[in-house]
Formats: C-alpha cells, sequence, structure tokens
C-alpha cells in the first residue's frame, strides 16, 4: 500500500469463487441460454443480418399477451380508473367498472394506489378472494385471514419453500417435484440449498402422476435427506395435464400417510381444454374427503394474475391460501413477508378483479364474458391443433394438451445427433433446439430444462401464437424435423 | 397409523421445524407496535372508548397515506398505459401520451401485462442512465448496468444474496450503520449472514467517522470476513446527509479495505437543510479518478417510493453495478430471470420518474409546482419536527437533514427502565407502547433500529399534514412531560 493510499492491483472482492456458491448452481431454462441466443439474433435482424427467416417467434414462455392476446377491457379501465381517478368523472367508463375502482381505493391509504398497503395485502382484496374461492370449491369455506398476496405466484412458492428449508445433511429438507417440471421449483430449491426430490410423471400415460412412483422416490430420498414437502403444478407445467379427482384424492392420502406438507401449483386452474378433464382444487377434494384430512394436512396453494383468460403477467399478482397452517409458524410467515413491505398495489387491484368479475345484470358483463370466452376457446383450438399437427411427424409424440399453455412433445432424435452434442457438451435437446432456432426463427425451451427420463428429449413449445403463426411455426417444425432426421441420420 | 391412513400426528411445519435463520428476522416498521395501532383502530371503528379518535400511523415512510398528493403527470401517463383506449381522449396532454406510446412500444404485444425482460424493459433502462449521467455532471452510465427492481429492497437483498458465503470464520460480514434501517438486519438475519455494526455519531449530527468503521471492521475480521459495506445516504432512519468529503473517505476506506459498496440512495431528493446536498457515490467515486473508479466495486440503490413521488405501492425502483465482474453479472441476470421480471406499472412510473417534462413540454408547468411544493412542505415539516421536539425537556432531536423521518434521542426516568425490563419489553418500546395507547400516536422504538447500548430513541415521520403534525408533537410533548413525571 502506497502513501498516498492509492491500490495495487487487486482481484475483485465479489467473484465466481468468493460469491453465494448457492446460487452458481441456479438454472432457470425459460429465460436461459437458448433465449439469451434468440435475442441476440432479433438485434442480428434489426441490424439487417440476412437470415433464413424474419422474425423469431417467442414460443418459449408463457407470456400471451407478447404473442397478441388482448387484455380484458373491463379490468384495463378500472386500473386505469384507479392510476388516475379523475376518470371517475369520465362518462366513458361503465359504473362497474368506477364502483370497483372505488371500492379500491377506498381501502387504500390516502385512496391511493401508490401507498404501501399491509403486508398481507389489502383487507378487502383477500376478502374477495376468499369469496371467490368459496364460490369455485362448492361453498367450503375460505377465511380470508389465510390469504396472502404475493408477488405473482412464484413469489409465494419461493416464500413457503423458505419456511421450510431447515436441517443439515441428513436432516436437510427435501422437496418433492414433478418431473418434467417448472424450473421455479429446481432454481429456488437449488438457491436455498434444500434437496430437490424427482417423481416422476407417467408419459405414457397422459403424464399422470402415479403413487408407487411417489412412493419409490420418497423411499429413495429419506436415505439421504428429510423429504417434507410434495409440490404439485396441476394444471401440469410443462406437461399440460389436468390430474383426475381421484389422483387428488390419491395424493392427499399420500401426504397424509407419509407426514408431507402440500404445495399445489393451481395457476392454470381455468386453462382447462380437454373433453372429460375438470380442474379440481386441492382445498376442495380435501375438504370433500373429511375432518381427518381436511384438519390435519397443511396445504398451500397458489394462484396468479399471470395465465388463464386474463394473462396478465406484467402485472405481478398472486394469491396464496393457507390451510392448516400453525398458528406460530403463520406469525412468522406474516412477519417475513412484512420486511418486504407489500406486493405491488396494481397486482393486487388486478387480482380484485379477477375474483369479483362483471356480474349478469352489470353493464360490463357481456363485453367480458364475449372476451373470456373467445381467449379460452382460441386456447382450447390451439391446443387441439398443436397436438393434431406435431402428431403427423415422424420422430415426434405429442401427448394430449389437456390444460395449462404448452405443449411438451416427445423427440427423437438420431444417434449421431446425440452424439455431435454431447462432443459440444451440449445436451442433445438444447443441440436440437439451437438448430430449429437458427433456422427457423422458432425459440422453444428444450426438455432438459424441465427434467425428463433419462434417454427422453423434449422441447416445450407454448401454444400461444396466434392461430395463423401457431400452424406456419408447427408446419416449419415438422419440416426442421424431417431435415434434421435426414441430416443425422 | 390407523388403516385410512390419517391419525392424531404433529404438524410438518412448526417453529422447531421451520428455517432458524427466519426466526430471527425482525422489521420493527412493521413490527408489533404496529400490529397493535391496527388492533387499537379495529377497537375504534367498533366504537370502544378511547383518550383519542384516530390512531396517526407516523411509523412508515409512506406518504399518499398520509395525505401526500401523486404527481398528475405520472399518474396520467400510468392510466394511459393501462388502458391505451386512452390515447385518443383529448383530456390528456401530448407528452403524456408521447411516453405513454413510447413505454407501451417497448412492450410485448403492447401491453403493460407482458412479461419484460428480467433486467427489465431496455428504453427505461437507457432513460434511467441517461438521468444518472445528467445528475452526476456527465459521467457516463451504462444502461446494461442498470438493473430495474421491485423497489429497492428487492435489489439489496439480490446483491446481499450473492455476497453471502462461507462458513464460520470465512462467512461473509457486512458492514452497516447503527442506526440503521432494519431491512438490512433482517436480510443479513435471513441469509445467515454476519452483521457488522458501525456507529455513527449522534453528537456530531449522525456524522459517519472512518475510525469506527476501522473499528468495527478490526473487530469483525477476528469471528467473519466483511465483504460489504452499506451506507443509506440520505439516512434512514436519522436523516443526515453525508458531506462530500465524508463520502470519499468512505470510498477510500472501502477501497483500502477490499469492500464491495453498497449505497443506498432512495433519499436522493430529500434533501432540506441549508448547507446539505446529496452526492452520489458514483459521481464521487468517478470525480476521485481511475484508482478508484477503476477498482471499486459498487451497487447505487434508487426507488419510487421516495423523493417527491411517494410512489410506494407501484414497487419501482432501480439499482446500478459499477466494477462488477463480469462472470458475476452473468450470474445476478441468472438470478433475477429466475423471478421472471420486475412489476411493469413499477418499471412504467420509473420512466417517468427519470424522463419527467420538460421546459418546454405541456405538463412541465403543473409538474414543477407539484414536486416543488411537495418537497418544500416535506422540508417545513422537517424543520418544525426538530424545532418542537427541541422545546421538550428530555428530548434532543438532530436536525433532520434530509430523507422523511426525526430520530430524536429520549430521556427515560430510571423507574420506567425497570419496569420496561421487568415486563422483558425494550425501554423504548414501553414508551412507544404507552404513547400509542394514550394518544393514538404510532411510531417505532429506536431499538428497531439500533442505538448505543444504554440509549433511547424514536423514529417518527415528518409526512403527516403540517396542522396534524403539529398537533401530533404537541401530543408527544404532553405525553414526555407526563410520562417523566409518572416514573419519577
Amino acid at each position: 500500500m502506497s502513501e498516498n493510499g492509492a491500490l495495487p492491483h487487486r482481484g475483485r472482492v465479489l467473484t465466481v469463487d468468493t460469491m453465494n456458491p448457492n446460487v452458481k448452481k441456479v438454472d432457470y431454462a425459460v429465460r436461459g441460454p437458448i433465449v439469451q441466443r434468440a435475442l441476440q439474433i432479433e438485434k442480428e435482424l434489426k441490424e439487417g443480418v440476412k437470415k433464413p427467416f424474419e422474425e423469431v417467434i417467442k414460443a418459449n414462455i408463457g407470456d400471451a399477451h407478447a404473442m397478441g392476446q388482448r387484455p380484458i377491457t373491463f379490468f384495463r379501465q378500472v386500473m386505469a380508473l384507479c392510476s388516475y381517478p379523475q376518470l371517475l368523472d369520465d362518462n366513458k367508463f361503465p359504473e362497474d367498472a368506477k364502483n370497483r375502482a372505488r371500492r379500491i381505493l377506498q381501502s387504500c391509504g390516502g385512496n391511493s394506489i401508490g401507498a404501501y398497503t399491509t403486508s398481507q395485502g389489502i383487507d378487502c382484496v383477500r376478502h374477495d378472494v376468499a369469496k371467490y374461492i368459496q364460490r369455485r370449491d362448492g361453498g367450503i369455506p375460505s377465511d380470508p385471514d389465510n390469504i396472502y398476496l404475493t408477488t405473482g405466484a412464484s413469489d409465494g412458492i419461493v416464500t413457503i419453500l423458505k419456511l421450510l428449508t431447515t436441517g443439515e445433511g441428513r436432516t436437510r429438507t427435501g422437496v418433492m417435484i414433478s418431473i418434467p417440471q417448472y424450473p421455479l421449483y429446481s432454481a429456488s430449491i437449488a438457491e436455498l440449498g434444500a434437496v430437490q426430490v424427482n417423481y416422476y410423471l407417467n408419459e405414457e400415460k397422459c403424464w399422470s402422476l402415479d403413487i408407487s412412483e411417489l412412493q419409490r422416490s420418497l423411499q429413495a430420498a429419506r436415505e439421504h435427506c428429510n423429504p417434507r414437502v410434495l409440490c404439485i403444478i396441476n394444471p401440469g407445467n410443462p406437461t399440460g395435464q389436468v390430474q383426475s379427482r381421484q389422483c387428488i384424492e390419491d395424493v392427499i392420502r399420500f401426504a397424509a400417510k407419509e407426514n408431507l406438507f402440500l404445495m399445489a401449483d393451481e395457476v392454470y386452474q381455468d386453462n382447462v381444454y380437454a373433453e372429460g378433464c375438470e380442474f379440481h382444487s386441492f382445498k376442495k377434494v380435501l375438504f370433500e374427503m373429511g375432518p381427518e384430512y381436511s384438519r390435519k394436512i397443511e396445504l398451500v396453494s397458489f394462484h396468479s394474475t399471470s395465465k388463464c383468460y386474463m394473462g396478465e403477467c406484467g402485472f405481478r399478482g398472486g394469491y396464496m391460501e393457507v390451510i392448516n397452517m400453525d398458528q406460530e409458524v403463520k406469525a412468522q410467515l406474516s412477519k417475513l413477508v412484512s420486511v418486504r413491505l407489500c406486493p405491488p398495489v396494481p397486482g393486487q387491484a388486478l387480482m380484485d378483479l379477477v375474483v369479483n368479475c362483471p356480474q349478469p345484470g352489470e353493464p360490463s358483463y357481456q363485453t367480458f364474458m364475449k372476451e373470456r370466452t373467445a381467449v379460452l376457446s382460441a386456447l382450447a383450438e390451439k391446443a387441439k391443433l398443436t397436438e393434431e399437427i406435431l402428431n403427423t411427424v415422424p420422430g415426434i409424440s405429442c401427448n394430449p394438451v389437456q390444460g395449462a399453455m404448452y405443449s411438451f412433445p416427445r423427440i427423437t432424435l438420431p444417434q449421431r445427433a446425440i452424439n455431435e452434442a454431447k462432443a459440444k457438451g451440449q445436451t442433445p435437446d438444447m443441440f436440437y433446439c439451437m438448430k430449429l432456432l437458427e433456422d427457423t426463427g422458432i425459440c422453444l425451451v428444450p426438455g432438459s430444462g424441465f427434467g425428463q427420463r433419462d434417454g427422453t428429449y423434449h422441447f416445450r413449445m407454448t401454444i400461444l401464437p396466434p392461430t395463423d403463426k401457431l400452424k406456419i411455426m408447427l408446419h416449419k417444425l415438422k419440416e426442421f424435423h424431417q431435415t434434421f432426421t435426414q441430416q443425422f441420420a | 397409523m390407523t388403516e385410512n391412513g390419517c391419525e392424531h400426528r404433529e404438524r410438518v411445519l412448526t417453529m422447531d421445524t421451520m428455517n432458524p435463520n427466519i426466526k430471527r428476522v425482525e422489521y420493527a416498521v412493521r413490527g408489533p407496535i404496529v400490529q397493535r395501532a391496527a388492533q387499537i383502530e379495529r377497537e375504534l371503528k367498533m366504537g370502544v372508548n378511547k383518550p383519542f379518535t384516530e390512531v396517526i400511523k407516523a411509523n412508515i415512510g409512506d406518504c399518499h397515506a398520509m395525505g401526500q398528493k401523486p404527481i398528475t403527470f405520472f399518474r396520467q401517463v400510468l392510466a394511459l398505459c393501462s388502458y391505451p383506449d386512452l390515447l385518443e381522449d383529448s383530456k390528456f396532454p401530448e407528452d403524456a401520451k408521447s411516453r405513454a406510446r413510447r413505454i407501451l412500444q417497448a412492450c410485448g404485444g403492447g401491453s403493460l401485462g407482458a412479461y419484460s425482460t428480467s433486467q427489465g424493459i431496455e428504453i427505461i433502462r437507457q432513460d434511467v442512465a441517461r438521468y444518472i449521467e445528467r445528475r452526476d455532471g456527465g459521467i457516463p452510465c451504462d444502461p446494461d448496468n442498470i438493473y430495474l427492481s421491485i423497489g429497492a429492497s428487492d435489489a439489496i437483498v439480490t446483491m446481499l444474496k450473492l455476497l453471502v458465503s462461507g462458513e464460520g470464520m470465512s462467512r461473509t460480514g457486512v458492514m452497516i450503520s447503527i442506526p440503521q434501517y432494519p431491512l438490512y438486519s433482517a436480510a443479513l438475519a435471513e441469509l445467515g449472514a454476519v452483521q457488522i455494526s458501525y456507529y455513527l455519531e449522534e453528537d456530531n449530527c449522525w456524522s459517519l467517522e472512518i475510525n469506527e468503521l476501522r473499528r468495527a471492521l478490526q473487530e469483525a475480521k477476528k469471528h467473519c470476513s466483511p465483504r460489504a459495506l452499506c451506507i443509506i445516504n440520505p439516512g434512514n432512519p436519522t436523516g443526515q446527509v453525508q458531506s462530500r468529503q465524508c463520502i470519499e473517505d468512505v470510498i477510500r476506506f472501502a477501497a483500502t479495505e477490499n469492500l464491495f459498496l453498497m449505497s443506498d440512495e432512495v433519499y436522493q431528493d430529500n434533501v432540506y437543510a441549508d448547507g446539505c446536498k446529496f452526492h452520489s457515490f458514483k459521481k464521487v467515486l468517478f470525480e476521485m479518478g481511475p484508482e478508484y473508479s477503476e477498482k471499486v466495486e459498487l451497487a447505487s440503490f434508487h426507488s419510487t417510493s421516495k423523493c417527491y413521488m411517494g410512489e410506494c405501492g407501484f414497487r419501482g425502483g432501480y439499482m446500478e453495478v459499477v466494477n462488477l465482474d463480469p462472470e458475476v453479472k452473468v450470474q445476478l441476470t441468472k438470478l433475477v430471470s429466475v423471478r421472471l421480471c420486475p412489476p411493469v406499472p413499477g418499471q412504467a412510473l420509473l420512466d417517468v420518474v427519470v424522463n419527467p417534462p420538460q421546459p418546454d413540454e405541456p405538463s412541465y408547468d403543473t409538474f414543477i409546482k407539484e414536486r416543488t411544493e411537495t418537497l418544500a412542505t416535506l422540508a417545513e415539516k422537517a424543520n418544525m419536527t426538530q424545532e418542537i421536539l427541541n422545546q421538550v425537556p428530555g428530548i434532543k432531536c438532530n436536525p433532520v437533514q434530509g430523507a422523511m423521518y426525526s430520530f430524536p434521542r429520549i430521556h427515560l426516568p430510571p423507574k420506567a427502565i425497570l419496569e420496561a425490563k421487568e415486563k422483558g419489553q425494550s425501554p423504548d418500546m414501553f414508551y412507544c407502547m404507552k404513547l400509542l395507547e394514550e394518544t393514538g400516536i404510532c411510531l417505532v422504538p429506536g431499538s428497531g433500529f439500533g442505538q448505543r447500548d444504554g440509549t433511547y430513541h424514536f423514529r417518527m415521520t415528518i409526512l403527516p399534514s403540517k396542522e396534524k403534525l403539529k398537533i401530533v408533537l404537541a401530543k408527544i410533548k404532553e405525553f414526555h412531560q407526563h410520562f417523566t413525571d409518572q416514573y419519577s
């Protein structure tokens, strides 16, 4: 150190060697390397670089509006009224929108959505959420005090996983999650240093959940960690299956028998397309199974404003309902969420509208129903279209897209392609998806980003592009797959 | 186990089986006293008789809740973004419409409802970078070093997460002022990092002394690996605005001692006292020349919650990272991608904050009027608070140079201290609880922020309206005198 305090060359304080090692283990494929390459290609296209295509089609992420889906008019009217209450005097807005806005504003500090709310979320919104849950679940009571509004469902999921993570070595918390899964779970488990306990969904049986597989997975896990929680995504992401009522009962029984905390990710609850499929909330099934289960099982259910027919991802609205949580732990949960003050108020307002939408007799009802129906039926069409077209491709096998927003087809890759991928240090499905991106501009996420049985390969593609674009995309995919198969024969 | 598989069993998740770090987390700003205040409000609503008719929540820096009005222009742009049909409405000024159009064009599908990139909408990051350049006299800012966040809290926690590693003696230590805003202590407890407290100098207007930093650091090196130094300027709860010299000294100290600097600058427009000025750490760092500006790792934080906007509920914010290792930056980008993106309304709001009406634009006059009035009112209230509290025997209040709070020292009679301790309460919590029960005024005890042993304080916001603030201060004066008599 010289006298003037100037420094000799020194290494940085924060390097990959000194940083949090858990963060290094985190991966999130939905926005991972292939998406980064897609963005780069978009920049190149803008700069005029010649490509075999004119645009990048981002079918990697469940972002409905980005792919052209329109917001629900009523919701946005209320949001505008809440943002700029002067508009309450404007006769261009319907009365039902104004009433909702006034009610929301009255429950905000200083009547402004710019005020912090209580950390659990605006009281009247939580009441409305509870009423929504009660209606949805055939009258089974929901206590607003068990509702926590969150910054999207992801926030709630991470918070609960945080609470559950404890122990060391053999007593470290194990978290059961489906393979394939939405990689928020694997990422959070890695970040928290918990143990991921995989249970495989049955691809041959339309991604069903078999209790014997849960059992196998649990037994194996008990040898090296302390499995405490079972996560289930229904309708599934990336797999799109809608679990039967029987399956949900079996899972609840399993959780009861094996002392597992249940986490039910139900953000796609309105996205159910296939005949014979129906959404059954874990809360409802739990209570219909009677007090020996409904008084015992600890359950947290998650919902969001990002999916369904709203697609309002950018607002980061969500909630969780906690059932049978230990009161002292609940106090700790409330304390924990207080540190981040409150979820975004526009998102809370939006959630209020989702659970308190226009009713028959209200001025906005017709338009609302029309828009909602149009969105959901378009999605149902596209789900079917996707499954049909992909199943005409030799080497691609697509399970029915029963719900959610994605197809997760299995792709057969020639051995030479697999070898070349491995030589490059890439997973074979990443190799495939990268080539697809470079050749066609279509951006998908390789199955390896979600998990899959060894030796199988998949990709996840959203069903969100507009129908015409989707058809073009599926045909390009078909063409690419055939070329790829020939090229690596 | 009975045949139906279910019998009485203990819960999976209990106090004994939950994450132990979370049990150590405390956040006084919304802690027990605020819960009691909320309960009292419910009792008042139910018609219970009290010595007061309303609870005055002077515990949290929430401007709008205390009657401050939003900036008209900002809310016009947000309404236009939320419901673009309004772009046809002649009631909205052109400058609001052009900002809204620009923001919407940068959103997927032209909608605020689309996810944005995880780092935040590109043009907004560019606007933030230009704002920083203007603020800092032209020192370049790279938009790629800007990360939009869910309020400043989110970015602060993210950086702390990255910094925390090691075990036992090599566990990351993070230096933070005493008193501090308890997000820091809470986050460090949750992450299991080591909190290294450095005391601000109450007798010198809460100044930061380098020899105190040195003392704290030396001590800490014996039991952990100090890696970061956090500073809040203007200060919370203490309100001091650090001098330029002080900031230079802190930078030199961080350089010498190999510390990652985190500067929390969310109150950067809230500067009231004559002779005080906000100097951003970024600016001072670069003005100190390349031997520092090319070496010191710095993350600066800002937010839409404070200043003149007070838009807490939108959860808008950003951080600028300077000299972050490129590989670590990749990890940071990956980490924020898991949560997809910060709330887009908050991003849009931040854009108009850093890109407000200009002199030649239609909304300029109103904007400046509203902004000036809000800041002038805060300055008045800062002064009033300090003056009135300093008239109370047993209360001593440092000048409220900036931010939104007073943090006066209160002298408590030994009998009161004793009674508090018998109740298992910190003496200033005991005091504040009594104040709440007797007057309805909700403050946060100094113990929630940290203070030197044997000293007691409370934090009170300067946010109630002037009239209400006068009443609040008069009631506190009365209460303090009465309390002192009662326990003499």
